[in-house]
C-alpha cells in the first residue's frame, strides 16, 4: 500500500484550545494509521455537542521537525492529529 | 497493603516517598477549596462520600505493577503479544484491567527501535493502566525536550542508545494511551511471569529506561 | 508573515533545563481533587477537554506558581460553576465555613484524627 502524505495545516490558535502542537503544523509526514472517529475536542472544550472526527497518527522524521538542529534527523516522532487540522501533501 | 487507611498520611509512605511537605501544614486554599466542592457535591446530591472513597481506592489500585504484568505476559506468551500490539485496550482487559476510557496502544521495543512517550500539551498517561503519573512526566522539562532532544534527555535517565536504534517519539495528543513494550533482557530464559514481571519498572513502560537483569 | 502561534501549554520544542526527577505520593486531598474530577466528567458534568481549556485559561503563571492539583481543584471549581452546579456565592458561603473549622486539612475536612 502506498504511502498516505499528509501535511498538518500551518494555522493559528488564537488561544482557544486545540490539540494539534505547533512544532507539528506546516510539517509533512505518514499516515501511520487511522483511528476514531472521536468527537472533536475544540467544540467538547466549550461544552458542545461534538462532531465525530477521523483521527489520523501520523510519523514525521526528527529532519522534517527540526530542520538542520534534528538532534538525529531519522529518529521519528508520532501523533494523533484530527481530521480537519490535516491536508493531502502531494501538492507540494 | 498499601494506602489501607486513607486517612494516615504522616511520615513517610510506602514507596519511601516523602508526602508533600504541605500536607501537615496550614490550611491552603486550594485544600479549603477542594473540601468546599466536595461538600457541596454531596450536599446538591451529585455525589457521596462512599462514591469519593471508592473512587480513590480504585486508583489506588492502579500502579505501574499493572503495566509490568502485562508486559510479563507479553514476553511469555506470543499470541497474547499479537493481540497486545494488533488492540491494546482489549489484550489487556483480558487480563482484567478494567479500560472505560482508555484507549491503549502499544509501541513495541526492537534491536531497531527504542520508544518513548510524552504529552507535550499536558499530562496524558495510562492512568488506568500504570497509575498516576509521576512529577517530572508533568513538568516543563520533559514536554518540552523529549520532542526535540530525545536522546539526550535519555541519557539524562541514564540511557545511552547507538546510533543504530532509532528513537521514536510518541505525542500523546489526543484520545489514545500509550505503553511501551520493552525487550525482554537476555539471560532471563525460562523465568515465570512474576520474576520477569518484577524487571520492568514504570519507566521502562515510558520509554525513558530499559529492563536490565540484576547482575 | 506565518500564522502558527504558540500557547504557553504547548511546550513541545522548547527549550528548558534538565529534568527534575523528585516524586511524591500523592496526599489524601490530591486524591480527592482527582477522585472529584473523575466523578464530575463521569457523570458528564464536564469534559476532560474542558478541564484543560480552563487550566490553559487559567494561564502560566498558574502553571508556574501552582502544584498540579492546585490547579485541577481551581480548574475544577470553575467548570462547576459554568455546569450551574453551585453558585459562586454557594462556593463562598461554603469556603468561609470551611476555613473557621480549623487551620489544618484534617479538621477543616472534618476527617477522623485517629484513623
Amino acid at each position: 500500500m502506498a504511502e498516505e502524505r499528509v501535511r498538518v495545516k500551518a494555522l493559528g490558535t488564537w488561544g482557544l484550545h486545540v490539540r494539534t502542537p505547533a512544532y507539528l503544523r506546516g510539517k509533512t509526514g505518514i499516515v501511520e494509521r487511522r483511528l476514531g472517529p472521536y468527537p472533536n475536542p475544540e467544540q467538547l472544550a466549550y461544552g458542545l455537542k461534538a462532531e465525530a472526527l477521523p483521527v489520523f497518527r501520523v510519523r514525521f522524521t526528527m529532519a522534517e521537525l527540526w530542520g538542520a538542529q534534528a538532534e538525529n534527523p531519522d529518529d521519528t516522532l508520532e501523533a494523533e492529529i484530527y481530521a480537519h487540522w490535516l491536508e493531502p501533501a502531494d501538492a507540494a | 497493603m498499601p494506602h489501607d487507611d486513607p486517612f494516615e498520611h504522616t511520615g513517610m509512605s510506602p514507596s519511601g516517598h516523602p508526602y508533600r511537605p504541605d500536607q501537615d501544614g496550614p490550611l491552603t486554599r486550594f485544600q479549603a477549596m477542594e473540601i468546599a466542592i466536595r461538600e457541596l457535591l454531596i450536599e446538591k446530591g451529585v455525589t457521596t462520600e462512599a462514591e469519593i472513597a471508592a473512587a480513590i481506592a480504585y486508583m489506588d489500585t492502579r500502579s505501574p505493577a499493572g503495566g509490568a504484568r502485562v508486559v510479563a505476559r507479553a514476553w511469555t506468551d506470543p499470541e497474547f503479544r499479537a493481540r497486545l500490539l494488533a488492540d491494546g485496550s482489549a489484550a489487556v482487559l483480558e487480563m482484567g484491567f478494567p479500560i472505560e476510557a482508555l484507549k491503549l496502544i502499544v509501541v513495541e521495543n526492537t534491536p531497531r527501535l527504542h520508544n518513548v512517550v510524552v504529552c507535550t500539551l499536558c499530562s496524558c498517561y495510562p492512568r488506568n493502566l500504570l497509575g498516576l503519573p509521576p512529577d517530572w512526566y508533568k513538568q516543563r522539562a520533559y514536554r518540552s525536550r523529549v520532542v526535540r532532544e530525545p536522546r539526550r534527555v535519555l541519557a539524562e535517565f541514564g540511557l545511552t542508545l547507538p546510533e543504530g536504534i532509532q528513537v521514536r517519539v510518541h505525542d500523546s495528543t489526543a484520545d489514545q494511551r500509550y505503553i511501551v513494550l520493552p525487550m525482554r533482557p537476555e539471560g532471563t530464559e525460562g523465568w515465570s511471569e512474576e520474576d520477569l514481571a518484577a524487571l520492568v519498572t514504570r519507566d521502562c513502560m515510558i520509554g525513558v529506561a530499559v529492563p536490565r537483569r540484576p547482575q | 508573515m506565518s500564522g502558527i502561534d504558540k500557547s504557553w501549554h504547548d511546550m513541545g520544542g522548547e527549550a528548558a533545563g534538565p529534568i527534575e526527577r523528585t516524586e511524591h505520593d500523592y496526599a489524601l486531598w490530591e486524591k480527592r481533587v482527582d477522585a472529584l474530577y473523575t466523578i464530575a466528567s463521569g457523570k458528564g458534568i464536564f469534559t476532560v477537554d474542558a478541564l484543560r481549556r480552563v487550566l490553559e485559561e487559567m494561564g502560566p503563571e498558574a502553571f508556574e506558581t501552582m502544584s498540579y492539583y492546585e490547579r485541577w481543584v481551581e480548574a475544577i471549581n470553575r467548570n462547576l460553576i459554568a455546569a450551574g452546579v453551585y453558585s459562586p456565592a454557594e462556593l463562598a458561603t461554603k469556603m468561609a465555613e470551611v476555613e473557621a473549622r480549623g487551620d489544618e486539612y484534617a479538621a477543616a475536612s472534618l476527617d477522623r484524627s485517629d484513623g
